[in-house]
């Protein structure tokens, strides 16, 4: 009996743990001020592309704005002054989505059948150019730029779309190549042989076996190439002229060559519109998009 | 005083039971091996004595001392993973000797653990070596080594020789008993095989859903489970049962007529009831002897395997499906008729609803 | 069966032609094109490429040039700087996310997200964000320390630090997710192991997980080197490379050579310089993953 009531004072079922206990507070605390770092910069520019620029004038970058205009906004997109045209961001916005959408098409359809022949198809040489390949996508393009221009001027397709789609389905090559390489290589390889002693061939087991159990990765792949593109800016200001800039060589323009008043507010909505994109398939896919990196990253 | 006892022990991730109202008590220098299948508890339990898991109510006691809230290094425990879990970039020596470095032992004192634990297990031409140099069963000795030095009165082991493959695994079974018996240190040992916990048990608690279904020694298991669950658990080829009525001290079911004279009931069995019958492969009578069995019956063979040392022997009684086990000598073949016999002595009865022994 | 027995070019012949693009890309882009401008830069090319050779002029004037050491310089504290900041950054929070700490996809979704935007955009962000009117500076005045000033893009001196500020911000995501993605590789049993030998969780980290997870670092290492050479959006867009030319970086010094300067002999070997400091990294690199394993071509 006097065991019991030891018993009651003495340790037991789980350890009392203070919510706040000193290492909490260090964790969540280091965390809460990185996070304010990183989230900073969005939350002034959303809010400062709010205000009107008598606001913006009277300092205070944090505060949210006391009269909300959408103002700064209608005019980055439709009346920003590049050059000489002043017709906004639109006319960025829709060169982007002319460049991206078939490039990443075309590079992701090259870069599928590329990777599913070296995971799939071994053949003399094969790797040899793979690895060729790899290697590529460490070079600075500022090494391979000038012959690129050369040849598409001989090709006449220097400054068109055309061209354009090219040079970035030929840099996407070696990254998505090697994430379908990767992929294929991972499927277990009976399916493919199954499917041979079937009879079928190289397209047919290409598009009706192999692309069906790719949803992912080719979601991953589109995530990875629309990011990139959209978001190029070397590529864009070397293989367009002034009328087919994609909107992130627009946008610097708009804001770095402005003289006189900086319009504050209107860049920053610039901005926002141009990182709008990108942005929103990243917080729409998540988690995919962190696969798509990894996978990226980790060769081999 | 027990080495170590578990007092009521909860454990909850959520809404989920893992672990309910477990009492345990492990003696001084005993091996108790915790056996179950996936699932039922164990590795869990086993961690939670370990300190790597928090309970949620109830106890753990190691050598007298509270240890509830303590944390891992500080129960007096070393524990042996399936894995082992060895630091890869240190050599053998390094492993051994890190956590008694972290613990700010004197040097002598560390030179003096690691090389008595060496010699124990016999590692000594490989403490310069570094884990990805090492054989499964070296590797798994380094494991049990890194607890050894660490100067504990019980031993925890997380399905040591899972990962090994058959003969490694027969090998360092008989070290570990060795091992046992030279050490004498309280060893709390989790698998899933059963021939590891006959042979190396001194008692075996047998899981399931989180609770113990019997704590006994691998004999008592073996002869008198306590319920069906165990009784189906333990050997292999399982145990042969049937459902049928007990009504004044026979057991019946179809023509199978069991007068259960001699067996040693642990219940009052007064009342009759829905019971289950079960015997052994093993301990179904044949041959010279059948004819002296309390129980005799005729079956016709339908299916027989012969592994060498034995031969198995798939039949029907009374219905269900029934496995003898027989010689490997034995000349039979597909649609002979065999006499068997039934020793209620060696057999079990279990009530039907309940599944606890009679 | 058929006597006929396709050569070996046949074989996987549409395989074979499947994979041309690829072929052709790394041939004649890739290895084509690098040769080229390696060949030409050792001419005398100036508005259009000329094949006359002049030996290593170009490179006695690069190395001349006060620009292109100042752009060199800038790389190389930028790169060094930036390369072991991100690592600790991207470590650190990986560690800290690692801590099974609620709200992991919160934050990891608020550090990654500068990564998913262009390096324009980051350039004009930090732009605003380190000016001293309405920026850190005068947000740090508001709350009351009047004498704060942190104009580094202000400052020949510093404001290559203004540009690193915005590398890190874009860039720590990605490490972080290399980083959490390496710690999420290693056993679980090793962390039982340490704390049943009472090694406290910093020290886990230290000693046994990061040597752990060598394999991780390296294939960062590399990833993160290479995108450092690459360096011209963002200083293009925060600063254009000023004030004056404190801000420079090569991969902008061979832009304005080959497309504003009609320089395209200096610019041809600015990029070859720029090859090579890519070279001393990768190769070795190279070498140490894949020399056991020799492809045959």
């Amino acid at each position: 009996m006097a065991n019991n009531s030891k018993m009651m004072t003495e340790p037991r079922g789980t350890k009392p743990k203070r919510a706040l206990s000193r290492n909490n507070i260090l964790l969540y605390g280091t965390l809460l001020v990185i996070g304010i770092y990183y989230a900073i910069p969005l939350y002034v520019m959303v809010v400062t592309s709010l205000k009107g620029m008598p606001e913006i004038r009277m300092g205070n970058l944090f505060s949210p704005p006391m009269e909300i205009t959408f103002e700064p906004w209608v005019k980055a997109w439709s009346q920003q002054c590049t050059g000489l045209k002043c017709e906004g961001l639109s006319t960025g916005f829709w060169n982007s989505v002319q460049i991206t959408i078939p490039s990443v098409l075309v590079s992701i359809a090259i870069a599928s059948v590329n990777g599913y022949a070296l995971a799939n198809w071994r053949f003399k040489g094969a790797n040899f150019f793979f690895t060729v390949l790899i290697f590529g996508a460490f070079i600075p393009y500022q090494v391979m730029i000038y012959p690129i221009v050369i040849m598409l001027r001989e090709m006449g397709i220097y400054g068109t779309l055309t061209g354009l789609v090219i040079v970035h389905s030929i840099f996407g090559m070696p990254i998505i190549t090697l994430l379908f390489r990767n992929y294929f290589s991972s499927l277990p390889e009976e399916l493919f042989k199954a499917a041979r002693v079937d009879g079928a061939g190289f397209w047919g087991i290409f598009f009706r076996v192999l692309m069906p159990m790719s949803v992912p990765i080719f979601t991953v792949a589109v995530i990875l190439q629309t990011t990139g593109i959209w978001n190029d800016f070397l590529f864009g200001v070397v293989f367009t002229g002034p009328e087919a800039y994609p909107m992130t060589v627009q946008l610097n323009s708009i804001v770095n060559s402005v003289q006189g008043i900086k319009e504050y507010n209107v860049n920053m909505a610039a901005t926002i519109l141009t990182a709008l994109v990108p942005l929103s398939i990243y917080f729409v896919s998540g988690k995919l998009f962190v696969r798509g990196i990894a996978a990226g990253a980790v060769k081999g | 005083m027990n080495s170590v006892e578990i007092k009521n022990l909860d454990l909850h991730f959520g809404s989920v039971e893992v672990l309910k109202n477990l009492n345990l008590e492990i003696k001084k220098g005993e091996f108790l091996v915790l056996l179950g299948s996936s699932g039922c508890g164990k590795s869990t339990l086993l961690n939670c004595i370990a300190g790597l898991l928090e309970i949620t109510d109830g106890q753990i006691f190691i050598e007298g001392k509270n240890v509830t809230w303590a944390e891992p290094s500080e129960r007096g425990i070393g524990m042996v993973f399936q894995s082992y879990a060895l630091y890869p970039q240190m050599t053998v020596e390094g492993n051994l000797s890190f956590g008694l470095k972290n613990a700010k032992l004197p040097k002598d004192e560390i030179k003096k653990r690691v090389d008595r634990a060496a010699e124990i297990l016999q590692i000594e031409p490989l403490l310069k070596r570094k884990p990805a140099a090492l054989s499964g069963g070296q590797r798994q000795r380094v494991a049990i080594g890194r607890a050894l030095v660490r100067d504990v009165d019980v031993f925890l082991f997380d399905e040591p020789l899972s990962n090994l493959d058959a003969k490694l695994r027969a090998d360092l079974r008989v070290e570990l008993k060795r091992l046992h018996q030279q050490l004498d240190n309280t060893m709390i040992y989790v698998t899933h095989d059963q021939i590891e916990a006959m042979t190396l048990a001194d008692r075996i608690a047998i899981m399931r859903g989180g609770q113990i279904m019997q704590l006994s020694s691998p004999d008592e298991i073996y002869n008198k489970p306590k319920n069906k669950y165990v009784a189906d658990f333990i050997g292999s080829p399982s145990m042969n049962f049937f459902e049928g009525d007990f009504k004044d001290g026979t057991f019946t079911k179809g023509d199978l007529s069991v007068p259960m004279n001699g067996y040693d009931f642990i219940t009052a069995h007064t009342s009759d009831c829905r019971a289950i019958f079960g015997v052994r492969p093993e301990h179904v009578i044949t041959g010279e002897l059948v004819t002296r069995s309390p129980v005799q019956a005729t079956v016709t063979i339908d299916l027989v395997e012969p592994m060498g040392s034995d031969t198995l022997v798939y039949a029907k009684l009374a219905g269900e499906n029934f496995r003898i086990r027989m010689d490997g000598q034995a000349r039979v073949k597909v649609g002979d008729q065999l006499q068997v016999g039934i020793d209620p002595t060696r057999a079990s009865l279990f009530d039907a609803t309940t599944e606890n022994r009679l | 069966m058929s006597q006929y027995r396709p050569s070996q070019l046949f074989r996987n012949k549409t395989a074979k032609i499947a994979a041309i693009p690829m072929i052709l890309t790394a041939m004649f882009v890739f290895v084509g094109g690098t040769i080229w401008t390696i060949t030409y830069s050792f001419t005398k090319s100036g508005l259009l490429p000329k094949l006359k050779w002049v030996g290593l002029k170009q490179y006695d004037r690069l190395w001349a040039t006060k620009k292109w050491l100042v752009a060199i310089e800038n790389l190389a504290l930028y790169g060094i700087l930036m390369l072991v900041l991100v690592f600790v950054i991207g470590f650190v929070l990986a560690a800290l996310i690692d801590q099974k700490v609620r709200f992991e996809n919160t934050f990891r979704t608020v550090i990654l997200y500068p990564y998913a935007m262009s390096f324009v955009v980051t350039g004009l962000v930090w732009q605003w964000m380190l000016n001293p009117e309405f920026g850190v500076e005068s947000i740090v005045r508001e709350l009351g320390w009047d004498t704060f000033s942190f104009d580094p893009l202000y400052n020949s001196e510093i404001a290559i630090y203004g540009v690193l500020i915005a590398g890190l911000w874009q860039g720590s995501g990605l490490v972080m997710i290399l980083m959490l993605a390496g710690l999420r590789g290693i056993d679980q049993e090793i962390w039982k192991a340490a704390k049943i030998d009472g090694i406290s969780t910093w020290k886990t980290h230290v000693f046994i997980v990061i040597p752990m997870m060598r394999p991780v670092f390296i294939t960062t290492l590399v990833l993160v080197t290479a995108g450092i050479v690459k360096v011209y959006d963002l200083v293009v867009a925060q600063t254009s490379g000023g004030p004056g030319i404190s801000t420079e970086v090569p991969a902008k010094y061979v832009y304005d050579a080959m497309f504003s300067g009609q320089n395209l002999g200096q610019g041809f070997a600015a990029s070859t310089m720029m090859l090579l400091t890519v070279a001393i990294v990768v190769v070795p690199w190279a070498i140490l993953e894949f020399g056991g394993h020799k492809k045959h071509g």
